[in-house]
């Protein structure tokens, strides 16, 4: 397949840099930040995006989707990372919607997913335990009473856990740490009793959870799959997820290299423009190298997810591995040839370190990913 | 079946049938390689076959017009060859700055006559050519060269030194770049000439590297007789060709960087030599530096064909060519450190029985000119710096 977009994908890549331009610019995140918003988004612009169809983008047409593919939507959120915009749709348009269309039962699709593509349902993904990404790591019990569970335990980093509809909720119903049969997925209101949110403000501005289940309740009917048989959808959605996270730190790269080529251009010091200097000329043409080798990675997965391509899994570890190591450069760079006033909370090129942080360790970073991609490689 | 299910189907029977064994794996060292031209001794029988079969197709030259011998191939079809032949694992039959350079700067820039006279002794492996560009005081500053042709009707008389002639002791004819007009600017007044290196007065003498081996010459001209039908393109106008072969020069160095189709990649080495346990390399911080190059290596072979695709389809930025050469061969440069990393004592065996010929310490040190050959990495970095993002 030719590693290049199409004429609709492009459309979409162009049509989204617009909306996002105008209505969810980095001032918006600003603003949620400062007035201490209680969502963390702006429900308005939720619902604009949901009507332009970019919940539906990722659900099969018989549940009321687009069914448009990753390397499409993966144009969307690269456009996100340029405006660092804060919305539901990497939680429930990517991941809930990913989740429940491999693991779930026709029912369920039918009711969530038509669900989440009419922008009806916001959901969140539970699934760290510890400080580090470790999906097989899963201590939380779910044991089996009559017709339902008693959930038992704590997640961290729950993306919109504060604000979701839904939790999906990674369980042990069997075997020990570690092991990945006996991972079990369930489906619940975010208000169901014995459910303690604590919402965990972050360095991005965002918001994710620490979410804490006490002998909370659960129906069987809201098991996603078979019991103890989550891990694969689990594992294929973390892929997808760390496919998106990837696109989305392109885009954070590529503005920010954007902004400081400007700056480059703009400012003068000892009587010149500062990007005469050699020194910072070199500098700026590896970073451009780099961000190019990014995009490369980032359409690879994209398109291997969308072909199903077994490769997938190591695709999507060297697409995030790749970005994690490039973001931070890029940001880092950014800061430092902005200079001091790329230091102030005033100048809008620090919220794209802040944002590129918590995205990389989001579902694995460089070192997880770099381990994860040899062992898949046979060593 | 479509024409390119029946081409697959026939090339690859073909490959089968005409394809010696002893060429289906890798090159093993440069001496392993078929590079022809009127001096060249094969190695094997088999190599002669191999190379005599794919020329009488002109599958040493697959995309090349049939008229001066090539394939005649369309670019899908090119495709579907390279890719029967990476499925035996076949080895090119000709390496020939012939077919990488000036074929390419001919078939683009130079006279019907020059096409006739020099393209078929390309394909067939029977001219080899060598690159006369840098001189001891042009390297990274080209455009300054020095060598001078004079102008006497119809021929120049060309005189000065070029340096960093690839096997110019072994080549047949020179591409090489002249100052024909002294009063000119700097990048005017260059021709691009071409002559016989038995021509009298031209002396190349090899020059040793610290990999011990002499692939580059020092070349004199001495009162050099160059015929002008010889000049390429229009006389005074051939830094433009210049920089087209670089750019040519400049991808062909960068693909160093890929990993040939049916090698074992660094990984695999790496973990075959100091093993795996538990489904890790025993040595985890050399896996930390291996995995890390894995990933920039998959991510460069990915963006070397992104950037094909984009052309392709007219999407591309171009000028690319700079970055490919710069990434490429400083990704070369870290996997022949991690190959000494690897092999530990015996990557510094310099000369002994079961070493290759001493092929990882040579290649090691080979690949640090990678960085300087067809313009420096910082040449390079100039050349994106000022071109790409317009910082001046």
């Amino acid at each position: 397949m030719a590693m290049v977009i199409n004429e609709e994908q492009q459309m979409l890549k162009e049509s989204a840099q617009g909306f996002l331009a105008e209505f969810a610019p980095v001032s918006e995140l600003r603003k949620l930040r400062d007035e201490g918003s209680a969502t963390g988004y702006n429900a308005d612009l939720w619902r604009q995006m949901v009507d332009m169809g970019w919940a539906a983008i990722l659900v099969p047409e018989a549940y009321g989707g687009l069914d448009f593919g990753h390397v499409g939507m993966g144009q969307i959120i690269e456009q996100t990372g340029r405006t660092l915009t804060a919305s539901p749709l990497f939680s429930t348009a990517i991941i809930g919607a990913s989740l429940i269309n491999l693991a779930a039962s026709d029912a369920q699709k039918s009711e969530l997913l038509t669900a989440i593509a009419g922008g009806e349902l916001t959901t969140a993904l539970a699934v760290d335990e510890t400080i580090h990404h470790a999906p097989t790591q899963i201590s939380m019990t779910a044991v089996k009473q009559g017709d339902s569970y008693r959930l038992n335990g704590e997640k961290r980093f729950v993306i919109d856990g504060h604000s979701a509809d839904k939790l999906i909720v990674a369980v042990r119903t069997s075997g020990n740490l570690g092991d990945t049969t006996g991972i079990s997925l369930l489906i619940l209101d975010r208000n169901s009793a014995g459910v303690e949110v604590e919402r965990t403000e972050m360095v991005d501005s965002r918001n994710a959870a620490i979410v804490r289940f006490s002998d909370v309740s659960v129906s069987a009917d809201n098991l996603l799959g078979e019991e103890g048989q989550g891990f694969s959808a689990l594992s294929a959605t973390l892929d997808i997820g760390n496919a998106y996270l990837a696109a989305e730190m392109l885009g954070i790269a590529q503005e920010s290299f954007d902004r400081t080529l400007q700056y480059l251009k703009e400012r003068k010091q000892f009587g010149v423009l500062i990007g005469s200097f050699q020194a910072l000329q070199h500098r700026a043409a590896h970073w451009w190298s780099e961000v190019e080798l990014c995009k490369s990675v980032v359409l690879k997965v994209l398109q291997s997810l969308d072909q199903g391509d077994p490769r997938s899994p190591a695709m999507a570890s060297i697409a995030k591995a790749k970005l994690c190591e490039v973001v931070e450069l890029a940001t880092n760079e950014a800061i430092q040839m902005h200079g001091g006033i790329g230091m102030t909370d005033e100048y809008e090129i620090g919220f794209f370190i802040k944002r590129a942080r918590p995205a990389a360790s989001l579902y694995g970073d460089y070192n997880y990913h770099g381990d994860r991609f040899a062992l898949l490689s046979g060593y | 079946m479509s024409d390119l299910q029946v081409f697959r189907q026939e090339t690859r029977d073909w490959l089968e049938t005409n394809c010696p064994q002893s060429m289906r794996s890798p090159v093993r060292n440069a001496d392993d390689a078929c590079w022809g031209g009127r001096n060249w001794t094969f190695k094997s029988e088999e190599q002669k076959q191999w190379l005599e079969r794919m020329a009488a197709r002109g599958w040493t030259a697959p995309s090349w017009p049939a008229e001066y011998g090539g394939g005649g191939l369309k670019k899908a079809e090119a495709k579907i060859l390279k890719e029967e032949m990476a499925r035996i694992n076949a080895r090119s039959p000709l390496d020939s700055f012939g077919i990488w350079m000036i074929g390419p700067a001919l078939l683009q820039f130079g006279s019907e006559e020059l096409k006739q006279q020099h393209l078929p002794p390309i394909v067939r492996g029977e001219i080899r050519w060598c690159q006369g560009y840098s001189e001891p005081g042009a390297g990274s500053d080209l455009a300054g060269l020095q060598c001078k042709g004079e102008d006497r009707g119809d021929h120049f008389i060309a005189n000065g030194q070029k340096v960093w002639t690839s096997y110019g002791d072994k080549a047949d004819w020179m591409f090489c770049l002249l100052r024909t007009d002294p009063d000119a600017k700097k990048q005017m007044g260059i021709s691009l000439v071409l002559f016989d290196m038995t021509t009298p007065g031209v002396t190349p003498k090899p020059i040793k590297l610290i990999s011990g081996s002499s692939p580059f010459c020092e070349t004199f001209l001495d009162n050099v007789r160059v015929e002008k039908n010889q000049v390429v393109g229009e006389v005074n106008q051939g830094w433009t060709i210049a920089k087209y072969l670089l750019t040519h020069e400049r991808e062909m160095i960068g693909s160093f960087g890929l990993t040939d189709a049916g090698s074992d990649t660094l990984g695999q080495i790496a973990a075959k030599t100091v093993g795996v346990e538990q489904g890790r390399m025993n040595n985890p911080l050399l896996r930390a530096d291996v995995l890390k190059w894995e990933i920039d290596a998959a991510a460069f072979a990915l963006t070397a064909e992104r950037v094909t695709d984009e052309v392709k389809s007219g999407q591309g930025v171009g000028a690319t060519s700079a970055m490919l050469k710069y990434y490429g061969t400083e990704l070369n440069k870290r996997r022949f450190e991690l190959m000494l990393k690897i092999h530990g004592s015996d990557a510094m065996i310099w000369d002994g029985a079961d070493s290759n010929g001493g092929w990882v310490p040579r290649s090691w040190l080979r690949t640090k000119g990678n960085s300087i050959e067809g313009g420096t990495s910082e040449v390079q970095l100039n050349i994106i710096a000022k071109n790409i993002l317009g910082l001046g």
